[in-house]
């Protein structure tokens, strides 16, 4: 018997063929599919029985109730408080997914330093107390060069007790500059303070309305309380009317039951037409009018001096001057204002992108006080903050005392700006065009992502560069921390406690409380307790003024009389708030609403510029060269404020919003055919303040002329989810600062679009 | 001649003859027959046994409420599953017999407060959503309809873990092939939940109603 290859050859076939009858290869290939998909990365959610924690949502100031599933201590689910008094168990896809900020890539896990350049990205862990003292020591060098006024802080809110404590510091140490980042508050605040006298915020009754005229608000995109409009919206009946004025059919827009496509930053010109119509047809309400609101009429001042009234200034404005300035015929805009005066209970809602113009915010306020809806079910009610935030006014030395009074650097409240409160897109301009050192010299940035929500971020970026310290509190890693020197993380929202005070827009007096729901999971620490240990370390004074162990012995004490009830049911209604009548409401100089605001800052005395005639829609750019107007858009499935998308959102995304790393901006199908671009063309957009690499997509539903980008998107920072994908819309803004306010009024931009 | 000269060569070479070479492919075939039907399992599977030996029969025997008495429904409609010291320790805080198994839970982990890390036989990969609620309360379904008649058995038996994709030998089954018709309790891949669906409803189902 010879053995030889051939036999060899037999073996391996008869084992071919006998595994083949074996479950070897089905069995294996199946078990290594699996074995594939086994990451050790992936999560795996714990079981167990589920226990739900109520808290409010601090993503954005909206201030939504939330109830929060958690198992075995993991937040698992968070769905929106059934009974919370703001959004009625609504809740927008950012409070949803709210558990990948939590638990997602985009935190700052424990305090860190500046290892390389500013921005590098180059980090050195450092323990809290090097972090705190490092923050004390800069501050206490400041304040021994008596410079405590270049010391500035910028919070995205100025309500609550976390920026109570931060404001009462910073008079401790001596800084004027407590910024609040910007917003459609500022305007409204600011109109609500001069017509009717109040500080606080403008609340909007919309549940209650019958008929809703929304100058470009984005209701139903995301705009300020979003899980309210939901459930608003879904407890509209059929004889609600919703009336949406906006270039671009946005999802409030398709939703609504009118929708008006006004030529853009023409709004203001529109609400006067109106207003014209409602005064030339008589259709305002007589008693309000009448004997409740001042400066309807032409007025005669102490001096003798005639001043022009309201009514005379919106003769100014007939339909057919005003068809030509926003192209809605002069038919239609007769038609709407009398469908807006004959309503029940009719409300006008302004706030579009941005700050709004103060000039246009007081116009739409004006059709409020025409009908007579202040302070009347389904209108708009003044609403100040709950008065528990009353602690001791405490002592200061001298070098605060010094610094208090010396001017704030975003020019807000000075010569310039004197009923204005926070003027932060200000503040580049100032730092930029100062000869020398800094007007700032260390910033403590206490909340939002200025450098990736400012206007024209290159120069935002210049004068940050020019600040020698920038210390951030941010939770996640975003552009402004990123350029920070030092990181002194806050625990995520479901971490920590924090009040939550109405939040603006909701006619009601509440506060709701966020408090922990799950353990700590970083090394981080409450904002709140770094301040009162900075403080502690700054010593004096400034000791004094925050003599609390820590921040939560500080809340239940501010709260003492509400905290049972916070405890148990998550908010508290204040029992005393009270919308007055018409003859107790107004603080104003003549004790009534005024037509012709006599508080306005106004320089040049002119009649013109005190009330709120339209200029101009203020646009900036040369028409000639950048033929198009470039407007951003909300959208619900992109969060455009300071904290960015996590990724379940961003997968919501449709692919002609963006496509890999792309950004599509919205065009015409006509304009798009005009430029001799087609749908998915790569392009550049050029505007004054920027340029960036875009596609195209056609979109039949936004007027002629404009392109549209959406907010929140080109983010250079915060998670490898969402940075570097599209462009940062606020990057190609330029900031045009409203003569008088100082508010920037640009929601829009020339620009011209050519082939890349 | 050349021609002449190679079939000289070849007849001169001494071939293994054709009975030999079948005797080889026979060998091979045999030898991997043995090795994917006896050894494979064998090594793929690793063994284990339960922490505790656990009568299903005993207990059945004393609780009022069948399966359901241990293995319950939250109130909020999610099932509990594998019970926890805290359902355990209600009768056994202290031993109430002799038996071995239970003086070693009460000792070594009710006492000492440590949960007993129990074998899942069933436990469905996370990708899965499986809802006890919609088969045994919405469609009236037996226990043992998945889970075969463990609730009379008297002893746990052995766990089965595969080494590869760390899942229990319960869901592909223990027959290799999976051939036939699975009987009760004996495999749990999604073809064998898409089988019933199939002659139950009328549908294999949507992939987002398990994988969420």
């Amino acid at each position: 018997m010879k053995i030889d290859r051939r036999c060899f050859l037999s073996l391996v076939i008869g084992g071919a063929v006998g595994t083949t009858l074996t479950p070897v290869p089905w069995k294996l290939t199946d078990d290594i599919a699996i074995w594939t998909q086994n990451w050790p990365w992936t999560p795996e959610p714990e079981e167990g029985p589920s226990v739900y924690k109520k808290s409010v949502c601090t993503l954005c100031n909206g201030g939504c109730g939330i109830n929060v599933r958690t198992v075995r201590g993991k937040a698992k689910k968070i769905e929106g408080q059934a009974d919370y008094p703001v959004n009625r168990g609504s809740l927008c896809p950012m409070g949803i997914s709210a558990t990948q900020d939590l638990y997602g890539p985009a935190r700052i896990k424990s305090p860190m330093k500046r290892a390389g350049k500013r921005g590098e990205g180059k980090w050195e862990k450092i323990s809290w107390e090097e972090a705190i003292s490092t923050v004390s020591k800069k501050l206490a060098e400041l304040r021994s060069r008596e410079k405590p006024h270049t010391v500035a802080c910028i919070s995205e809110s100025d309500r609550g007790t976390v920026a109570y404590l931060i404001d009462r510091f910073l008079k401790a140490y001596g800084s004027p500059n407590f910024i609040r980042t910007p917003s459609f508050q500022d305007s409204q605040e600011l109109a609500l303070y001069l017509t009717q006298g109040q500080q606080g915020t403008i609340g909007y009754d919309l549940e209650n309305s019958d008929y809703i005229l929304s100058f470009g608000c984005a209701l139903l995109d995301g705009r300020g309380n979003a899980g309210r409009m939901f459930s608003a919206y879904a407890g509209f009946d059929k004889k609600v009317k919703l009336v949406q004025i906006e270039p671009r059919l946005s999802d409030t827009a398709s939703r609504a039951n009118t929708w008006i496509p006004a030529r853009c930053g023409t709004e203001g010109a529109l609400a006067l037409g109106l207003a014209h119509v409602i005064v030339r047809e008589k259709l305002y309400n007589k008693d309000f009018v009448e004997n409740f609101s001042f400066g309807f009429q032409d007025w005669t001042d102490e001096a003798g001096k005639l001043h022009k009234g309201f009514s005379s200034l919106v003769k100014e404005y007939p339909p057919e001057k005003v068809a030509e300035i926003t192209g809605i015929a002069g038919s239609k805009i007769e038609s709407l204002a009398r469908g807006f005066a004959g309503a029940r209970r009719p409300v006008a809602v302004s706030g579009g992108f941005g700050q709004g113009s103060l000039d246009e915010t007081l116009a739409i306020n004006a059709l409020n006080a025409l009908v007579g809806n202040i302070n009347r079910p389904g209108g708009i009610a003044a609403v100040s903050e709950p008065d528990y935030l009353s602690w001791s006014e405490m002592k200061i030395d001298k070098t605060a005392s010094n610094g208090r009074k010396k001017p704030r650097a975003d020019e807000a409240g000075s010569s310039r700006f004197p009923n204005t409160g926070h003027l932060l897109y200000r503040l580049p301009e100032v730092i930029n065009s100062s000869s020398g050192d800094s007007p700032i010299q260390a910033l403590l940035v206490a909340g939002g992502d200025p450098l990736y929500t400012m206007p024209d971020s290159d120069a935002a970026r210049k004068a940050f560069d020019k600040i020698g310290f920038i210390a951030s509190f941010s939770t996640y890693m975003d552009e402004t921390a990123r350029h920070a020197d030092i990181l002194l993380p806050n625990h995520q929202f479901l971490e920590r406690y924090e009040d939550v005070p109405t939040p603006a827009g909701v006619p009601k007096r509440i506060i709701g409380l966020t408090r922990p729901v799950v353990r700590q999971q970083y090394d981080t620490l409450h904002i709140g307790d770094a301040f009162i240990r900075i403080a502690h370390n700054l010593g004096g004074f400034i000791e004094n003024a925050l003599p609390w162990k820590n921040y939560e012995e500080f809340l239940k004490k501010t709260l003492s009389n509400q905290w049972k009830t916070l405890e148990k049911q998550g908010y508290w209604v204040d029992p005393e708030f009270v919308i007055p009548s018409w003859d107790e409401a107004f603080h104003t100089p003549s004790g009534k609403y005024e037509f012709y605001p006599t508080e306005r800052n106004n320089p040049s005395g002119k009649d013109a510029d005190a009330l709120p005639g339209f200029k101009t829609s203020g646009i900036p750019g040369d028409p000639e060269q950048m033929p198009l107007i470039l407007i951003p858009y909300e959208s619900i499935r992109i969060a455009g404020g300071a904290v960015g998308n996590p990724p379940f959102m961003t997968k919501t995304v449709d692919a002609n919003v963006i496509k890999d790393e792309d950004v599509f901006v919205e065009l015409n199908p006509k304009t798009a055919k005009e430029y001799g671009f087609s749908e998915g063309d790569t392009a550049i957009l050029k505007t004054p303040a920027g340029r960036a690499k875009v596609r195209v997509h056609l979109f039949e539903g936004i007027m002629p002329g404009l392109a549209a980008l959406p907010e929140g998107l080109g983010r250079k920072a915060f998670s490898d989810y969402i940075a570097g994908k599209g462009v940062n819309i606020n990057s190609l803004l330029p900031e045009v600062a409203e003569r008088g306010s100082g508010l920037n009024r640009c929601r829009a931009t020339r620009a011209s679009l050519t082939r890349a | 001649m050349s021609t002449q000269s190679d079939n000289q060569t070849v007849s001169s070479v001494k071939r293994s003859s054709g009975w030999v070479i079948f005797v080889f492919f026979l060998i091979g075939l045999i030898a991997s027959l043995i090795s994917g039907w006896i050894a494979f399992p064998k090594l793929l599977y690793s063994t284990r046994q339960q922490p505790i030996d656990f009568s299903h029969k005993v207990h059945m025997g004393v609780v009022s409420n069948g399966c359901q008495s241990c293995h319950y429904f939250r109130d909020d409609g999610s099932f509990a599953g594998t019970p926890t010291n805290a359902e355990c320790e209600s009768c056994h805080m202290y031993p109430m017999t002799s038996d071995p198994d239970e003086n070693k839970l009460v000792e070594e982990y009710i006492s000492e407060n440590k949960e007993v890390p129990w074998l899942s036989y069933a436990e469905q990969p996370p990708c899965v959503f499986f809802s006890h609620a919609a088969h045994v309360k919405g469609s009236d379904m037996e226990c043992a309809t998945c889970h075969g008649d463990i609730g009379h058995s008297d002893s746990l038996r052995e766990y089965q873990e595969n080494r590869l994709t760390g899942y229990s030998r319960d869901i592909w089954g223990y027959n290799m092939l999976r051939m036939g018709e699975a009987k009760h309790g004996q495999r749990h891949k999604m073809n064998d939940c898409a089988a019933c669906h199939l002659e139950e409803t009328g549908s294999k189902g949507d992939c987002f109603q398990c994988h969420k």
